[in-house]
């Protein structure tokens, strides 16, 4: 079969690749209410369940990336931010070196597993890309379970230290790590930003659209693509260190498929191509998961599955996608049409 | 030498349960596009409902055996009808995450139901012994499964190779458009192929109640290995689902016998390999990009 230049079908995003329709001052107030809303978080809600959020929320992001502006569903993440878990811990608790440093780390070994994962994933696309991700993260949890002198094997890497210049609050106070910890978190959310609209985001959102004509262009699809999942895995790997540190240990919960999913669920549940999404969705999932867990509920599969047949069904643009279409119908409504209407 | 021998009959055993598993879903992504999820969860379902009616009516495993995939075949038209349908027309990507969240539902179901200990299955009765031929040995109801699960596979692929239904089910799925010039209702064909495909699983279930752990994560795990089997052989083709199955199963014998612990990994080292040299597997189409 041959490559079609006309465009394909695809995942419903809401990234497109026309210059965006929206005052720069009203951009800058939602980016400034948006920093106000994650600087008080652990004042609403307790602390490590703020941290959850983030992490939670980043690495949606990190899936998003790859989904809603390449095009590519990796059903396999979990991969990445697992071993950045394990790698975080084990360098906290060899070294001894403050968290943010173990995390870059955890971050760096990411990104390095994502080039052969990456290289070898990029060969198939759309359904095939999903299925090779799922199965090389499930390969490395056999691996984490197996190798368990290093990782611990079911019992966990316990005791990974938040060690912070000797500043002893951060140590042993959820709150203040919440504050020590967020840049971090923020780093890997204007990088993914900064990623998005870049030359480099918009060949990204070329290749999502039309592989075909970006390569008649002159663009080595397959290149962009591993450094879009070497990036990706990056934020993954950013995300799921601060989650270990967070909790002071890392097990296998972290590379298993369903963790991969859940990360998916969020995406799609905060909007295919909205970026913020992965942070309004992590926020929905993971405070009720809370809410589940501490009312003793053990079936949480049952309300998950079912919200992602929901949105999967029905509600396909997410709540950040479907508040955005709301919003534009709305101004677009106000305004005077010329012409077509 | 004797060993080689043994673990290639194991292994040549262990594929022909693979290649029967993997059928299905083979059978499901040529007809509608869809790349089934809950695959595992069925094939556990079939499990679970064998053994939950052994303990509550004491039907046995040789009732069980055509009663369950009739069963599933029914679960199947249920999933069909009431959530696949409506995303056939979008992204395969949607029907996978359909299926995955039908996924967590039915484990987890089955989980509060059942608990997480394994449910207890026999051997079915006259094949509870071993065979043994010099130095090579191997347990009566592998033989009959590897065995059966090749009659099966043979059986699939000459109804849709030799049979009317099959041939209409082939031109739908390589030439929709046409099928439906001809007068041919595409539609009506989709939804019994489904249930086809989860009755396939389903029996692969039952087949496994007496040799593996009943859980509700028993297909957990393995359904993944049926994608790295579908990707090895190329999705959508029969002959490939049914050529990898059997090299997973030889692969996954010989890492039993000569890489211990590590068998799993080499599956998608295999995997890996293919991937490298045939990016659309062993059997399948090139794809277009």
């Amino acid at each position: 079969m041959s490559e079609q230049l006309t465009a394909t079908s695809h995942v419903e995003t809401a990234a497109s690749a026309a210059p965006e329709n929206v005052r720069p001052w009203l951009r800058w107030a939602g980016y400034a209410v948006g920093l106000v809303i994650v600087l008080v978080l652990p004042w609403l809600i307790y602390p490590p369940v703020a941290m959850d959020i983030m992490a939670w929320g980043l690495f949606a992001i990190s899936v998003d990336l790859l989904l809603g502006y390449t095009g590519l569903l990796s059903f396999g993440h979990a991969a990445f931010w697992g071993t950045s878990a394990y790698v975080t811990g084990l360098i906290a608790i060899e070294s001894g070196l403050p968290f943010p440093v173990a995390v870059l780390g955890g971050a760096l070994v990411a990104m390095l597993l994502a080039v052969p994962t990456g290289y070898l994933a990029v060969r198939r696309t759309g359904i095939y890309f999903a299925m090779v991700t799922l199965a090389f993260a499930q390969m490395l949890y056999f691996l984490a379970n197996q190798a368990s002198s290093i990782t611990g094997g079911e019992n966990g890497l316990q005791g990974i230290p938040k060690s912070f210049f000797g500043i002893e609050l951060v140590e042993t106070d959820s709150f203040y790590f919440y504050y020590a910890a967020i840049p971090l978190i923020l780093l890997g959310v204007v990088a993914a930003w900064r990623i998005v609209h870049s030359p480099f985001g918009r060949v990204l959102l070329a290749i999502r659209d039309n592989p075909a004509r970006a390569r008649a262009l002159g663009y080595d699809v397959e290149r962009y693509k591993i450094v879009a999942f070497v990036l990706s895995a990056g934020l993954a790997g950013l995300a799921g260190g601060v989650f270990s540190v967070s909790h002071g240990f890392a097990s296998l919960q972290e590379l298993i498929w369903t963790t991969s999913g859940k990360v998916v669920l969020i995406t799609v549940l905060g909007g295919i191509g909205t970026l913020w999404g992965g942070l309004v969705g992590a926020g929905v999932v993971v405070l009720m998961e809370d809410q589940l867990a501490s009312s003793g509920f053990d079936g949480i599969g049952i309300i998950t599955g079912s919200i992602f047949i929901l949105i999967v069904l029905a509600f396909r643009a997410g709540l950040w996608g479907t508040a955005r279409n709301l919003i534009l119908k709305w101004r677009d409504k106000r305004r005077p049409h010329f012409g077509d209407d | 030498m004797g060993a080689f021998l043994q673990y290639t009959l194991q292994g040549l055993a262990a594929g022909g349960f693979y290649a029967l598993a993997a059928l299905g879903l083979a059978v499901i992504f040529g007809v509608l596009g869809v790349v089934n999820f809950s695959h595992g969860a069925c094939y556990m379902l079939g499990a679970i409902v064998a053994a939950v009616l052994l303990d509550l009516t004491g039907l046995g495993f040789w009732a069980a055996l055509p009663i369950i995939p009739v069963l599933l075949f029914g679960f199947g038209i249920l999933i069909e009808r009431l959530l696949v349908r409506w995303l056939l027309r979008l992204d395969p990507l949607y029907n996978f995450l359909l299926t995955f969240g039908l996924t967590l539902l039915l484990v987890d179901l089955v989980k509060r139901k059942y608990g997480v200990s394994s449910l207890p299955y026999e051997l079915p009765a006259g094949l509870e012994g071993r065979l043994t031929v010099g130095s090579v040995s191997l347990s009566s109801y592998q033989l009959f499964v590897a065995i059966f699960s090749v009659v099966v596979c043979v059986a699939v692929w000459m109804l849709l190779t030799k049979t009317r239904i099959g041939m209409i089910v082939r031109a739908a799925t390589e030439e929709p458009e046409r099928t439906r010039a001809l007068g041919i209702n595409v539609g009506r064909w989709v939804t019994p192929v489904f249930g086809f495909g989860i009755a396939l699983a389903g029996l692969a279930g039952v087949l496994a109640a007496p040799f593996r752990a009943i859980t509700a994560d028993m297909g957990s795990n393995f359904v993944i290995i049926l994608f790295a089997v579908v990707v090895i052989g190329g999705l959508g083709s029969i002959l490939g689902a049914v050529v990898a199955g059997f090299l997973v199963g030889l692969v996954e014998a010989y890492g039993q016998g000569y890489a211990g612990t590590f068998s799993q990994v080499l599956i998608f080292v295999l995997m890996a390999a293919v991937i490298l040299v045939r990016p659309s597997g062993l059997f399948g189409r090139e794809e277009a990009a």
